[in-house]
């Protein structure tokens, strides 16, 4: 079921339109397990609709997931966090006022055994695991160079520092599936160059797979095995990166013309 | 100077969680818990005790029990006086009709009983958020004041609605007098504010701010909506109820459903509003607003030579200009006077330098 040649995550026919209007239509691919796979395409193509498709939060018309070696019809959130799916968000969607560490930690609430109620009175099994948290929490945040702002509010930290608390806190759920839409937008380019080192450190390290939306072409062909290209809700490329440059339809519908 | 973190270093994990890391808010803290258990009941007079300190204490918890919900939990309430009616009714009846219970067993069970009120109460929120939220707790406000008048069980078929609290007595001690209500209602508070406190610092505290600051987030992270947006109602409800019964048993003495009408409801909205959503410290500070300032605007007014301003007028008056402090107050300091007391703080540690 785990073999390493299955795919983690294969999307087979999916389909998904907003009372009537179609976001995605029949798309299909697979995810290779331990791969960086990027998602690109023009603005509406219906990236982050899949993601959402992925991990829940959308219910696809058609269409039905396999993930982990597990069909689904569909996801709900919760049940694609319990199963090793986590992912950051285009529009920065991190817990404002709470601190850089707090926000980690929150990735961690699904490792928990001891109850509200020993954590509250702070008896039973809670101190040990509150230290054991507080290590793992900690851990990400020096991978990820956020020692000096662990007791910072994320609301007062610079935007990308904010992408990157959010990295930290879905890296912190210990994820199989790392769902990232556009980590690097609106980032300068030294910023993106250390997100992207990042992106990679993480699958390197942690040999966690890796399905990202980006725009910039550059980072996706330095940073990515495998390419999908979206447009207006259909799948017109999907390969290497390489491969997918030169295909003729990814360039009328992306790469060659301004958007 | 004083207040400096200088050399404080936690060795552990665990001496980081410590509810006051630093050494001088410790020592403040037991300072201030000697102070209001051991001097206070010693030198209050009776009117202090009665008429200015356990309101002060009953509606500043009862300001936590909303606090926990609409501060950390981001639900809206205005049901607050509805969940305390519940905690004075059940610990009224439970007195009434279980002989022999423990007069704090029954203030306890009254906050489970209102617990249970608030849960379901609170149900709608896995629906619905927001001012549509506000509406439906609005409904626990009128249904439980209706119950409680219509019903005359609840009150023992007295036939004034109004019931006379049964006398206080903890293991053979009374604690009708004055400084007994006082200490009995201190020990609950005290007790009840650091479980608070606790939760707030724990996983359920995060994930309360979690699902307030962003619920779909929450939800992809893997932090069950419902289960914590329920045990923000139950915890809030079952603090609310215990203020509730302190309001009748400690401070009022009778229980009846006109003390917790619509109009507390706000007070303790208000109060939560004026002292900070989302602290603890908060509760107290905006407590001490809404009772002290009105008795210190009526000091200020009998100051006035007689004969300028009619009697009539000056109720009104000090109404108005009460009102007016709060607006005023509140657009300087939108996040409340819990604001004002950390910047204070910050200011502190560094003083006597500016930066």
């Amino acid at each position: 079921m785990t073999e390493i040649s299955s795919p983690l995550l294969r999307l087979e026919g999916i389909s998904l339109s907003f009372k009537g209007v179609k976001a995605i239509s029949d798309i299909s691919f697979d995810v290779a397990r331990g791969r960086i796979t990027a998602l690109i395409g023009p603005n509406g193509a219906g990236k982050s609709s899949l993601l959402n498709v992925i991990n829940g939060v959308y219910r696809p018309q058609a269409g039905r997931i396999v993930f982990d070696g597990e069909v689904r019809r569909r996801m709900d959130p919760h049940r694609a966090a319990v199963r090793g799916i986590a992912r950051t968000f285009q529009n920065i969607a991190l817990f404002k006022g709470m601190s850089v560490l707090d926000n980690v930690l929150t990735g961690r609430n699904l490792k928990r055994r001891s109850s509200w109620l020993e954590q509250a009175l702070r008896i039973g099994r809670a101190p040990a695991e509150d230290d054991a948290q507080r290590r793992r929490a900690e851990e990400v945040i020096a991978f990820l160079h956020l020692q000096p702002w662990r007791h910072t509010l994320v609301s007062k930290l610079p935007y990308g520092l904010q992408k990157r608390v959010e990295l930290a806190r879905a890296l912190a759920a210990e994820p199989k599936l790392l769902l990232l839409d556009e980590p690097m937008a609106g980032m300068n380019a030294e910023e993106k160059r250390e997100m992207s080192r990042f992106v990679a450190d993480v699958n390197r390290e942690f040999g966690t797979t890796v399905v990202l939306i980006e725009h910039d072409i550059g980072v996706v062909m330095n940073l990515s095995d495998h390419v999908v290209v979206l447009d207006y809700g259909r799948k017109i490329g999907d390969g290497p990166p390489d491969e997918v440059r030169r295909n003729p339809e990814v360039i009328a519908a992306y790469l060659g013309t301004r958007h | 100077m004083f207040y400096t973190e200088a050399g404080q270093f936690s060795g552990h994990y665990r001496a980081d969680r410590r509810l006051f890391r630093l050494r001088q808010d410790r020592y403040a803290l037991y300072a201030l818990l000697l102070f209001a258990f051991a001097v206070v009941p010693a030198i209050g007079s009776d009117y202090w005790l009665n008429a200015i300190l356990i309101p002060f204490l009953v509606l500043s918890l009862a300001g936590l029990g909303l606090n926990l919900l609409t501060g950390y939990a981001g639900q809206l309430s205005l049901g607050s006086a509805a969940f305390m009616a519940v905690g004075a009714f059940a610990t009224y009846n439970l007195a009434l009709r279980v002989p022999g219970l423990p007069l704090l067993v029954g203030i306890a069970l009254g906050g489970v009983f209102a617990a249970a009120a608030s849960v379901l109460f609170g149900l709608p929120s896995l629906r619905i958020k927001g001012f549509y939220l506000l509406v439906s707790t609005l409904a626990a406000q009128f249904f439980v004041q209706w119950l409680f008048t219509k019903v005359s069980w609840f009150s023992n078929d007295s036939a004034s609605g109004v019931i006379t609290a049964p006398p206080l007595r903890i293991a053979g001690h009374d604690l009708s007098n004055p400084a007994g209500r006082y200490l009995l209602t201190l020990g609950f508070v005290v007790a009840l504010t650091l479980l608070a406190r606790n939760v707030v610092k724990s996983e359920l505290g995060r994930n309360w701010m979690a699902v307030r600051d962003m619920d779909t987030a929450a939800a992809v992270i893997g932090i069950p909506l419902a289960r914590t947006k329920l045990l923000a109602f139950a915890l809030s409800g079952f603090i609310l109820g215990v203020a509730g019964a302190l309001w009748a048993f400690t401070y009022l003495g009778t229980v009846e459903p006109h003390g917790f009408d619509l109009s507390r409801s706000f007070q303790v909205l208000f109060i939560i509003i004026i002292g900070g959503l989302g602290s603890i410290a908060g509760n107290f500070l905006g407590a001490a607003f809404i009772v002290l300032l009105p008795i210190g605007l009526s000091l200020l007014s009998g100051l006035l030579p007689p004969g300028v301003i009619d009697a009539g007028q000056l109720e009104n008056l000090q109404k108005i200009v009460f009102g007016l402090l709060i607006i005023g107050f509140l657009i300087k300091e939108p996040e409340g006077l819990a604001r004002l007391w950390q910047q204070l703080r910050e200011r502190a540690r560094v003083w006597p330098l500016r930066y």
